[in-house]
């Protein structure tokens, strides 16, 4: 009963998403022609305060219908096409980031996620923290936004996926 | 505050909260107001190190009083600094301790467990369960899901849980010594990145510390705004977790359900607030954003819609008996113990403890809006749902009342520069439990010294027990019920 009177709440819904609406066959199209297959992410939380965390799990509400894009997440590296990465990452989560990112079969895909992600953010670099994801392992794209919402997100994990192509 | 016994110069501190600072210089006095604070069932909220203007060190301790907040501050030796262990009193004490130890090289005096915490090395000696048949499981510190990192340690007879031994601090970044490259104008910003699910319990800790240091107070309307933020943070966080809850259970229709309307919740914050978790919205001296009256009559509104949403769902969760099945009896902690292991906030309050620092110690606008206490004594994760819906439909009333009871008027004031050795606390009680902010200003408004305390210090070690004689499948279940931060216990 329950979901029959929620009905479908996944979007593109009209006017107010267009943008979205749009974009998403091409996202669709992008990630079929590059990997011929499912996007398979591995999100790995290198010292993050947990807010990029949280718009990762929104990410994967029915709003953004992401496995209707052929995106998913897994729960080994092994099985990953890209890392997904929140920082900053911490001197004591800097040798299990390197771990995920070597277990990763080739070609390998890392977006570093958040303001902190990028360059340590508010936490800097130094101490306990090394900084930005690219201090320890090599990224293909940064997602700026503290933390980025799901939408911005999405434009990241795409854009690392052009770049893919690119190589 | 007389039940710190013999506890020299204690000074009222300003500000909202009710607190009170004690510094004293010896050993005893330290142990002998830990000692007061346990004989008149008081509890421990926070045990910190830090270095004093000049470099002298100290440990400090905040204890919660029923006249309130009392903080007592330990001057140190600076060779070999030592105090006298409180975690025999306090056994949330432990972990505090040695990160003290970590973190500062002060010493806990007949401490029994003196392996770091936060500062890893290799080849950590887990405590070994051994006899026939018992096995390790190890997790983490990346874990399978969308998850912080952290390390657990099973050891397991077939599928049952024998012990339980947390690894934590994997996120440890810093975040006490790093608010001293910030003033105290801007240290709102670290703050509310402390734990991001209670970035708004943090702000607001912060800014009552900051306020209290500067002497000032907050404009009543900004004080409304505040308190409209916290409850949408605690909606914000059942929503998510009641979701989890079921999925965990198996029940995956919880979880699309849920998370559709926290994202609508998220989404409305954005509109009202410019940012969807409303980070950097609580800023000392105020609020930095004031929706119009439209948008907080569509918040009320809202809030309304989701109630009997939540409500439609409640019914389908207490009528689900294969959820149920897994929910009552799962990870409990009864009363006695959670009294003992001092655990807190919404994990307490399904355990019979029942301590909500927005009725025991209520600050405006609580103080009107009299908020009613949820409590339950079963101590598994059925109370700990229960709970959550009961207070999430509390916060929505909450959300109705600042909406209608809110008067017009400025949101912020300007923050003149503490003077040095400027001292205040914040304490808020969060989704999830009691955060803690104590600050002192230094020179040209710079912060001397700040530390951030978050209640799943408390909790983590009391999960180890609610797991015990549960099977390894149930535990993501327990785990989720109790939602511990990793990043606000490890800072």
């Amino acid at each position: 009963m329950k979901i029959a009177r929620t009905g479908m709440v996944s979007e593109p819904s009209p006017a107010a998403h267009e943008e979205w609406r749009t974009r998403a066959p091409v996202i669709r199209a992008d990630i079929l022609r590059i990997l011929g297959r499912a996007l398979v992410i591995r999100q790995v939380d290198a010292g993050s305060c947990n807010g990029c965390e949280l718009e990762i799990h929104a990410l994967n509400n029915p709003y953004y219908n992401l496995e209707g894009l052929g995106i998913r997440f897994a729960a080994s590296p092994r099985h990953a096409d890209m890392l997904l990465v929140t920082g900053p990452v911490t001197r004591n989560m800097e040798q299990a980031l390197r771990i995920a990112y070597e277990a990763m079969p080739d070609p390998k895909l890392v977006v570093a996620v958040g303001d902190c992600g990028r360059d340590g953010g508010i936490f800097g670099e130094g101490g306990a923290v090394c900084g930005g994801v690219s201090r320890v392992i090599p990224v293909d794209v940064t997602v700026p936004g503290c933390p980025p919402p799901p939408l911005a997100l999405l434009q990241g994990i795409l854009t690392a996926l052009s770049i893919g192509e690119r190589r | 505050m007389k039940a710190l016994g013999a506890a020299t110069d204690v000074r009222r501190l300003g500000g909202e909260v009710a607190a009170a600072r004690a510094l004293v210089t010896r050993g005893e006095d330290w142990i002998d107001a830990a000692r007061a604070a346990h004989e008149s069932k008081g509890r421990l909220v926070s045990l910190w190190g830090a270095e004093r203007p000049g470099g002298q060190p100290a440990v400090l301790a905040a204890y919660a009083l029923e006249e309130g907040l009392c903080v007592v501050e330990l001057a140190l030796r600076r060779e070999a600094p030592s105090y006298p262990d409180v975690s025999g009193l306090f056994p949330a004490a432990g972990r505090m301790q040695r990160a003290v130890r970590d973190l500062h090289g002060i010493d806990a005096e007949g401490a029994r467990d003196k392996r770091p915490w936060l500062r890893h090395e290799p080849d950590y000696p887990f405590v070994r369960v051994e006899g026939d048949g018992v096995h390790e499981i190890p997790v983490g510190p990346i874990h399978a899901g969308i998850i912080e990192p952290g390390h657990f340690r099973f050891s397991i007879v077939g599928e049952k849980v024998l012990r339980l031994e947390q690894r934590l601090g994997y996120t440890h970044k810093g975040i006490d010594k790093r608010f001293e490259d910030f003033t105290v104008a801007e240290g709102h910003r670290l703050a509310g990145r402390v734990s991001g699910d209670s970035t708004v319990a943090y702000a607001w800790a912060y800014a009552q510390a900051a306020e209290a240091a500067a002497g000032i107070e907050p404009p009543a309307r900004a004080r409304w705004l505040r308190a409209l933020l916290l409850e949408r943070e605690r909606i914000a966080n059942h929503l998510g977790d009641l979701g989890a809850l079921g999925n965990d259970g198996g029940f995956a229709f919880a979880l699309s359900q849920f998370m559709r309307l926290k994202e609508d919740w998220l989404r409305a914050n954005g509109e009202a607030f410019g940012h969807r978790f409303a980070m950097d919205a609580i800023v000392p001296g105020g609020v930095a954003v004031d929706p119009d009256p439209a948008k907080l009559a569509a918040m009320a509104r809202h809030a309304h819609e989701i109630e009997i949403e939540v409500r439609g769902l409640r019914d389908i969760f207490d009528e689900h008996s294969g959820l149920q099945d897994r929910f009552i009896t799962a990870g409990r902690v009864t009363p006695e113990l959670a009294a003992r292991l001092g655990l807190v906030g919404l994990g307490g309050r399904s355990s019979g403890q029942a301590f909500d620092l927005r009725v025991d110690h209520p600050v405006d606008p609580y103080r009107t809006l009299k908020v009613k206490k949820v409590v339950y004594i079963a101590g598994d994760v059925a109370a700990r749902v229960h709970a959550r819906f009961d207070e999430l439909f509390e916060s929505v009333r909450l959300v109705q009342a600042i909406v209608a009871g809110m008067s017009a008027g400025e949101v912020r004031v300007p923050l003149p520069t503490p003077a040095p050795e400027a001292f205040g606390v914040g304490w808020v009680e969060g989704w999830r439990g009691e955060v803690l902010v104590a600050l002192e200003a230094g020179r040209d408004g710079r912060i001397a010294r700040c530390h951030a305390h978050d209640p799943s210090w408390h909790n983590w070690p009391v999960l180890e027990h609610a797991v015990i004689g549960n099977i390894v499948p149930d535990f993501p279940l327990i785990n989720k019920s109790f939602n511990l931060s990793y990043s606000g216990a490890d800072t």
